[in-house]
């Protein structure tokens, strides 16, 4: 048995595990990683399951990485570009579509084809969503402040907080109808948010993919529309709510945080799983693996979610019970599969004109918000959607490195696939049934689709769960939801990266800002242990 | 329409049928007296071309011009601050050249087929000073701007299609380096120049073949990510790349109606190309020797590092005291390093002597308002990129 000291272990070489490493080595600290798989980057990666095709194999694409992290962990010299999207687009069953453009005036265009109001609708729309991305944007970076606490960096959390909702100079004169509006935004479905702007079902349906993808939530759930702001508050070089890919996939972005964190000195042991964090006196000491080793540090940061790092790798006994009962209540509902797809050509959607930018980035066939609706009732009944919704993108369109010149790779996500799969669970076959069901469900759309098909990966959240560690699949690692969002993510009173253990804190999407690869709970976390260790902080993120 | 000939508002280059029909924008700027877009589609999308794929820019109005003559290398060597006499044939070098007072006239790159031809490639007007300076010399001048037709292939995938297009071996093609081949029936001299700061390539032709390679290259880099590049994204990698701009970074000699705004090579970060100990004279070496030697150079060029993501155009720059130290001649947030980087002209000993504690007043336009933001900066080396593929030889090639 080898033991180990260190200053920090990160558990879980994700983005935000890497992220929060990252700038613990930064600052000087000798930070290890320990990772269960044998490859580097959890929901973040790139893997050549078919030769000569490289999959982004869980998350696909990126937006709402935060641009201060990609500058001050310098990803660029470690290989990490972004690809900007040039647009998205609705393939419609009577041969028509709908497409979004990088070009704000293309799109309006587009629009006014299926409706005029709806077209000068839309800048509307877009302002006010603008606007509360600007509202969200600081606080992505703040430690929520504990609201019960009297503690003087409480008080002054809760002010900031509450400064950047109220204070007119600092958000360009936002008024108490603003803050109103945020509030109904919070809380809308995103159903009814887009029906006070939009009349055309294909505008509303085309919009409201983005406050279903990840959620086990429909779109006439309450709470909806907030993931819709949490797809949007990101950006590509100040093009609030543009996606792009990253070159390389997904994997290039942990792969250029690995790069960072060597460079500092620090290190990523693959093939590692902590299966249990070592206690003594109410305090993390340690962690012990799969293989037997033991790890001492001075602090321990979980990059598992909530649950899997306090019901699965921490004795309970060790813990409050109150806690132990909230983190069991945490809602983390799979709700999403996925197929990779090596093809052997570019697939042709007849719907989109050749050369039309709209098919450059995602594309889906869901004409209405009722079909959307229609998708989540399959869910609730435990089943996969039989008409899903799909956000499918052919990232080798736009990046040279996925795939050799003339093929292509394909990403096709799925909202809804259930975790729990009625009628005894996913098996094998159930899997390989559930990937064909998609297949034809796209094909339907292209005629020359299943010819060009080499080999495609089928996921489900069993798999997210069981490979990626992610509970029951689910990709932000815990519902968006107002009850778990800012200081109650993940629960009431632990919203600061701190845990009950002293010593131990948390960094993974579970805890606030939430998911998406964004990095900002790492960059948080990592600034929580770097402010108790009395070791200053630098960078253009803090 | 009968349009008197006589009068040509703007000229067309030889690919102007092509990048017309490219263009989604219809978005033109004068560019040396042609008529060229400054974008196509989206300046993002096309700068990402360039650092991902192929890059394809019409640099027919660059002024070229064909140097012939017994005494040419001598001629050259002669024009240039930077010692030339050892350059091989079938290279190319980056160059600066100066009048009699060591202010620098432009920057360009020199193209030697042998000690006899030439071909020179610059921003400014030159063909007057040539004849000027050619004094004495065998040497004979051709204007080649109307004459050659000239596209930039830029990008990691460059080599690539150029390969598709026709180039044989251009893998191994060193940098600075150039080879004649002929291609669909046409010769074409390429060389692995270019104002990217990346992988890439030049392309020199006759006017005749414009369209046909113009077209085969977009056929042959179908693939590989290939895209039209207008002067927007062009003037957003040159700034990562670090490499300065005439009348934009320093105003050239013959153009400063002042002065005082006059540069020396050292005072443009340009020193490098300054050989003193070249033996034979150079047009401005006396008085580039007596500034070095009193080290009285008065401005500097460097790179900024600027806090936050706002683009620092036309910010003047200051010292803890508030005092005016210099200006940012090039700003931009870089979408490939997410930095916020410059260009500034400073005044010595700031950027030299002093790197820390200066600040750049950004007026960043918000809805018909400015908002004023003190910047911190910080001195960094001008060359904000350099990727490893830029100098790799051989080439990387995507198959």
């Amino acid at each position: 048995m080898a033991k180990n000291t260190h200053d920090v272990i990160v558990i879980g070489a994700g983005h935000n595990g890497l992220t929060a490493a990252s700038y613990m080595a930064k600052a000087g600290l000798d930070v290890v990683v320990l990772e269960k798989n044998e490859w580097i980057g959890g929901a973040a990666v790139s893997r050549e399951l078919y030769p000569g095709w490289k999959y982004s194999n869980c998350s696909y694409v990126c937006s709402l990485l935060r641009p201060e992290i990609m500058r001050d962990l310098e990803l660029y010299k470690y290989g990490l570009q972004i690809i900007p999207y040039e647009g998205s687009a609705t393939m419609m069953r009577n041969g028509d579509y709908y497409a979004h453009y990088h070009d704000h005036d293309m799109t309006i265009n587009s629009i006014r084809r299926h409706s005029h109001k709806d077209a000068e609708a839309y800048e509307r729309y877009s302002r006010d969503v603008l606007r509360q991305c600007k509202i969200i944007k600081p606080l992505l970076k703040m430690t929520p402040p504990d609201l019960t606490s009297f503690k003087p960096k409480d008080l002054f959390g809760a002010l900031e907080f509450a400064k950047h909702f109220a204070a007119k100079d600092e958000l360009g004169g936002l008024g108490e109808k603003e803050i109103y509006d945020t509030i109904r935004f919070y809380t809308m479905s995103i159903r009814d948010y887009l029906d006070e702007y939009f009349e055309s079902d294909i505008t509303k349906a085309h919009l409201a993919g983005s406050a279903i993808i990840g959620t086990a939530l429909g779109p006439c759930s309450p709470g909806s529309a907030y993931v819709l702001l949490h797809h949007y508050m990101g950006e590509v070089d100040g093009s609030v709510g543009a996606w792009g890919y990253s070159r390389g996939g997904m994997g290039s972005i942990t792969k250029a945080m690995t790069g960072c964190l060597n460079a500092h000195g620090g290190e990523v042991k693959p093939d590692n799983e902590v299966v249990n964090v070592i206690t003594k006196n109410g305090r993390a000491i340690g962690v012990a693996t799969k293989k037997g080793d033991e790890y001492y540090a001075k602090k321990i940061v979980s990059n598992l979610d909530v649950k899997r790092t306090f019901l699965k790798i921490t004795e309970e006994s060790s813990l409050p019970g109150e806690f132990v009962e909230r983190v069991k209540n945490f809602k983390i509902r799979g709700s999403s599969g996925k197929l990779n797809i090596a093809l052997d050509g570019l697939p042709e959607f007849p719907c989109i004109p050749e050369g039309d930018p709209g098919g450059g980035g995602d594309m889906h066939f869901t004409e209405t918000i009722e079909e959307m609706e229609g998708a989540y009732d399959d869910w609730k009944r435990g089943e996969w959607s039989r008409n899903p919704y799909v956000d499918m993108c052919i990232p080798s369109k736009s990046d040279p490195t996925m795939a050799a010149p003339g093929k292509h790779y394909m990403s096709v996500f799925i909202q809804y696939v259930p975790f729990n799969l009625a009628n005894g669970g996913w098996n094998e076959e159930r899997k390989q049934e559930f990937g064909r069901h998609i297949v034809d469900c796209i094909a339907e759309f292209s005629p020359n689709f299943k010819d060009l098909i080499n080999h495609y990966e089928v996921r489900t959240p069993l798999e997210l769960d069981n490979e990626v560690g992610l509970t029951e699949g689910n990709i932000f690692q815990g519902e968006l939801t107002m009850d778990q969002l800012m200081f109650n993510r993940p629960v009431p009173g632990y919203a600061q990266y701190r845990t009950p253990l002293k010593n131990m804190y948390m960094c993974s999407s579970s805890t606030h800002p939430g998911g998406g690869v964004m990095g900002a709970p790492g960059a948080n976390a990592a600034r929580e242990v770097l402010i108790d260790m009395n070791i200053p902080q630098k960078g253009n993120y803090y | 329409m009968n349009r008197d000939l006589r009068f040509t508002a703007l000229k067309k280059t030889p690919f102007h049928s092509r990048t017309s029909l490219a263009s989604r924008t219809n978005k033109y700027y004068n560019w040396n007296g042609f008529t060229v877009p400054t974008e196509y589609s989206t300046t993002e999308l096309e700068y990402t071309a360039a650092r991902n794929g192929t890059s394809v820019m019409d640099l027919t109005p660059m002024c070229k011009y064909m140097i012939n003559g017994s005494d040419a290398n001598k001629f050259v060597d002669y024009l240039v601050t930077r010692d030339l006499s050892q350059m091989e044939d079938n290279t190319v070098a980056y160059i600066i050249w100066c009048n009699e007072d060591g202010k620098v006239m432009d920057d360009g790159t020199i193209f030697k087929f042998s000690n006899t031809k030439f071909m020179l490639c610059c921003a400014v007007k030159i063909y007057n000073w040539l004849h000027d300076s050619a004094e004495g010399f065998d040497v004979s001048f051709e204007d080649a701007t109307d004459t050659t037709a000239a596209l930039a292939i830029q990008g990691p995938t460059s080599c690539s299609t150029l390969k598709n297009y026709g180039a044989d071996d251009l893998e191994l093609l060193k940098p600075f380096g150039m080879k004649q081949y002929n291609i669909n029936g046409y010769d074409v001299l390429i060389s692995r120049t270019g104002f990217t700061g990346d992988l890439g390539y030049e392309l020199w032709t006759d006017p005749a073949n414009a369209e046909n390679m113009w077209d085969s290259i977009m056929e042959a880099g179908k693939e590989l990510k290939i895209r039209p590049f207008g002067m927007h994204a062009l003037e957003m990698t040159r700034i990562e790349a670090g490499f300065i701009q005439t009348n934009t970074d320093f105003m050239a000699a013959e153009d400063s109606l002042r002065p005082v705004r006059m540069r020396s090579p050292y005072e443009i970060g340009m020193g490098w190309l300054v050989h003193l100990n070249k033996e034979s004279y150079f047009v401005g070496k006396r008085a580039l020797k007596k500034e070095k030697e009193t080290g009285n150079s008065e401005r500097c060029l460097v790179g900024l590092d600027i806090d936050g993501d706002k683009p620092a155009v036309g910010s003047v720059i200051y010292n803890e005291k508030k005092e005016d130290i210099g200006i940012v001649t090039a700003a931009m947030w870089s979408p490939t390093m997410k930095r916020n980087v410059a260009l500034a002209s400073l005044k010595r000993p700031y950027g030299i002597k002093i790197k820390e504690n200066i600040f750049a007043e950004i007026y960043h336009p918000e809805e018909l308002e400015y908002k004023k933001i003190w910047a911190k900066c910080k001195v960094v080396k001008r060359q904000f990129f350099s990727p490893e593929r830029r100098n790799k030889v051989p080439a990387d090639l995507y198959e």
